[in-house]
């Protein structure tokens, strides 16, 4: 049967050569763009620690003494509500984030002198995010709390630096300070790179940024801060820092606290615990608001931020509109084909072939047309990727056909060209023999 | 020409007919709000910047000891107005659409804070001596910065200048004072506050959002002096006649590179810096008018294909009406009646989607409204493919042979 349905369908689309190829053609170009967009989009969207984002969190307080002020608490924290809930330890492991930028040389290395990013952060910031090391591995709470002269490098500064031997032991020379190499990292690329994330409501859609790489250098918090004192960047102060102000008293945010949970009960006692320390700067008058604390998961935290560009958004809405259309093409050039068989099919009725025998070889066709056009629509797919890594956009060369996007551009082509041709089948199987006969 | 005969054979193929009509409305609907799209971008890209974008070139010195940018930069400077062809140099803390944006809020009252939701959000410039020259900016009222305003000016703990002097945008001025002057006005966020002394021609800010909207100009300039600068005049602003710029920049990176060896330098011109900015945003318009292009052959390709086939199951008919009388010309009209009734009914619908999906877009992302004479642009163009695509199978239809009618049975 299904060889006899082949040949039958074979022989119809070599028929009308033209018509077949316009069907191809159509749902290949629908497909390329919607899975091209598609993939970009799921890529985008994705899950950036897939081990164990469930159990991270982010809280934030609103450390405000004015009421006045923003709504919803600020994208990051102060120095002391920062410090405060992080020494407290209430949570299986906790990470201090905050950013800054230095000038790195690497002695006996002959390179000029580079700007790098700098990630302060705190020791269970690389176990938490389930970090990988090529080389070594992270600092320790002691080197935290003594302030030690260590650092973590990235295997791209690595391999700059060091042409990627092991450079565990080493020294860099970090703005006018020594410090000694521990580790360095393996490929890691969370996408986006979340720990980094914030203000994206206030990006204007302009989100591409948060999937860049990973910062090159990343430092203990305190030791840091010993190096560079005024190196940070902050995100926004409530009020004017007073003229003695460091950076550790002024009225600023510009640090990050990531947790993680792991159980609901954890999570519960946690919220509870960031209400409380809220409550309780209320009471010494530090804080205007203590209701307005927030402990974000770290999906709803990206979703909150919303990282996906709203390009990509768009481009891909733009794309599903397109495959529609070349859709409903399909659909009404399949029906104009299957009717103008209705004398062969009336025929095939009229020899006994059952009204779900013709259906099941007109959507045989739809199908095969399908088949062909996933073909065309995945070359065409692969073209489009392969504009999309051209782009000037920090995701470029994150983008790529991975197995579950390449098997969907089938099935997605298949679906789409059988649900273009169930319409038309159904209306070629009604037809009644005898009036078709009479016909011709 | 009589058009119900048109409608009782459409009424015998209202699946087809109905299909036709769906995709053109999808492809107005699309095309229409496609087009606005790319109309936005191509004007974003094109915004006005008043400075002289074909004459400056970059050169972002960091890493510098902030100590000695006091003597550093006086000496660096001398040094690049030392190069053939340099018109202007000056440091500033950063260059429109550089990305690297440095915001603050302002009130108009002197009790005014920062987290206050009446105050303006506007983009902080810090100059050395003669940026206006290095620029290029153009004065429109009032004065640029004096010497003394420069020396007098430095950074201590708090991130804004100690002076109070400030230079804005013309449209920032008729923001915050419509219908009167800026000059003398004050902006304020005790216990700083700045009073105009001048306002120049539209300057863009150094990064923007998505869509342009009408805080892209809010930029406000602050005179700094060198020692007081704590190292964020880091870009050092060359200004050239555009034919010298490509060399005189290299040849700027070379001399700031031998003058401070222990920091980091990074020349780019200012066409570029803009290019780069605009990158993503010129690529989302090509692939908007790919998609366009590709719709409406896809449409018209669908639409050739339906009335090739009614062509072909209507020859009987045609022959008949051929032999009792229709010329060529009025097969042909038939056919291109049908395709504009079918086309009508397509485009009005469209049109309301159009309209439709342009609500949502304005709701969730950063879209604008669009304005009415896209809708009947849409429809014309539709209008336009339909009939150029009927024309070839219409004109197939026309030269079918009276004596068909004869033959068929």
């Amino acid at each position: 049967m299904f060889a006899y349905y082949l040949d039958l369908a074979l022989r119809s689309m070599r028929r009308n050569k033209v018509l077949t190829a316009l069907m191809v053609l159509a749902i290949a170009v629908g497909i390329g763009a919607s899975m091209t967009t598609l993939t970009v989009m799921h890529i985008l969207s994705g899950d950036p620690v897939p081990t164990r984002s469930g159990t991270l969190f982010f809280p934030q307080v609103d450390p405000n003494p004015y009421s006045d002020g923003p709504s919803l608490p600020y994208d990051m924290m102060d120095y002391r509500s920062a410090v405060d809930l992080w020494s407290a330890h209430r949570a299986d492991r906790q990470a201090l984030i905050a950013h800054g930028q230095m000038k790195l040389t690497a002695p006996q290395v002959n390179l000029p002198p580079l700007m790098v990013q700098v990630l302060s952060t705190t020791s269970e910031f690389f176990p938490m995010f389930d970090v990988p090391f090529l080389y070594g591995h992270g600092w320790s709470a002691q080197d935290d709390a003594s302030r030690a002269r260590v650092a973590v490098i990235s295997s791209d500064l690595n391999n700059k630096l060091f042409n990627g031997v092991d450079s565990v032991g080493r020294t860099l020379r970090l703005k006018n300070s020594d410090v000694r190499i521990v580790g360095v990292l393996g490929a890691w690329r969370p996408s986006p790179q979340f720990y980094d994330v914030a203000g994206g409501r206030f990006a204007g859609g302009q989100t591409g940024d948060f999937y860049g790489r990973t910062e090159d250098v990343f430092l203990p918090f305190n030791s840091s801060s010993d190096i560079n004192p005024t190196g940070f960047n902050f995100f926004t102060c409530w009020s004017m820092p007073r003229s003695d102000a460091t950076l550790q008293t002024s009225p600023c945010v510009w640090m990050t606290l990531w947790v993680q949970l792991d159980s609901a009960g954890k999570v519960r006692s946690y919220r509870q615990f960031v209400a409380d320390y809220a409550a309780q700067q209320k009471s010494v008058g530090r804080f205007a608001r203590a209701d307005n604390t927030q402990l974000r998961s770290l999906m709803g935290w990206l979703d909150f931020n919303h990282v996906v560009p709203s390009d990509v958004r768009l481009q891909m809405w733009v794309a599903f509109a397109f495959l529609l259309i070349c859709l409903f093409n399909t659909v009404g050039l399949l029906l104009a084909k299957f009717l103008r068989r209705s004398g062969e099919i009336g025929v095939r009725r009229a020899l006994g072939a059952s009204r779900a025998a013709i259906m099941t070889q007109c959507l045989f066709e739809a199908g095969l047309v399908g088949l062909l056009g996933g073909v065309g629509g995945l070359l065409l797919t692969l073209l489009g990727l392969w504009l999309v890594r051209r782009q000037p956009v920090a995701y470029a060369d994150l983008v790529h056909l991975d197995t579950a996007m390449f098997l969907l551009t089938f099935a997605l082509a298949i679906a789409a060209s059988l649900l273009a041709g169930l319409l038309p089948a159904l209306r070629a199987s009604r037809m009644a023999p005898g009036l078709q006969l009479k016909m011709t | 020409m009589e058009i119900r005969p048109i409608f009782a054979s459409l009424r015998k193929h209202r699946i087809p007919a109905c299909l036709i009509v769906l995709e053109i409305a999808l492809a107005c609907a699309v095309l229409c709000n496609a087009v606005f799209m790319i109309s936005q971008r191509v004007s974003d890209i094109h915004l006005g910047n008043a400075i002289d974008e074909q004459g400056i070139a970059t050169v972002v010195l960091r890493g510098a000891d902030d100590k000695l940018v006091g003597s550093d930069i006086p000496r660096n400077l001398a040094a690049l107005r030392g190069i053939a062809g340099v018109q202007a140099v000056a440091v500033t803390s950063t260059l429109p659409l550089s990305h690297n944006n440095w915001g603050w809020s302002f009130g108009l009252d002197p009790d005014a804070t920062i987290s206050d939701k009446k105050s303006h959000n506007v983009s902080l410039y810090f100059v050395g001596e003669g940026a206006d020259q290095a620029l290029g900016l153009r004065l429109l009222q009032g004065r640029f910065f004096n010497g003394d305003e420069y020396a007098g000016s430095k950074f201590d703990t708090a991130p804004l200048p100690e002076t109070h002097v400030v230079v804005v945008t013309q449209s920032l001025a008729k923001k915050l004072w419509p219908g009167q002057s800026a000059l003398g006005k004050t902006l304020y966020s005790m216990p700083h506050y700045y009073t105009v002394v001048g306002v120049v021609a539209d300057v863009l800010r150094p990064a923007f959002g998505n869509q342009a909207g009408p805080y892209i100009y809010d930029s406000t300039y602050y005179p700094l002096s060198a020692g007081g600068s704590k190292g964020v005049l880091a870009y050092y602003v060359i200004r050239s006649a555009p034919q010298d710029r490509e060399r005189i920049m290299r040849e700027a990176e070379q001399k700031l590179a031998d003058l401070n060896p222990g920091a980091v330098t990074k020349a780019q011109t200012y066409s570029d810096i803009r290019e780069k900015y605009f990158a993503d945003m010129s690529s989302m318009a090509w692939m908007l008018v790919l998609v366009c292009v590709v719709m409406l052959a896809v449409t018209a390709f669908g639409i050739v294909g339906l009335t090739s086939f009614w062509v072909g199951q209507r020859r009987r008919q045609i022959g008949i009406r051929r032999a009792v009388g229709a010329t060529r010309g009025h097969i042909m009209q038939y056919f291109q009646t049908e395709n504009l009734l079918l086309t009508s009914v397509g485009v009005a619908l469209g049109m309301g989607l159009a309209f439709g999906i342009n609500i949502y877009l304005m709701q969730h992302y950063e879209m604008s409204r669009m304005p009415w004479y896209y809708l009947p642009g849409g429809a014309l163009s539709l209008w336009l493919l339909g009939q150029a695509s009927v024309f070839g199978p219409a004109q197939k239809a026309a030269s079918v042979p009276p004596v068909v009618a004869t033959r068929s049975v």
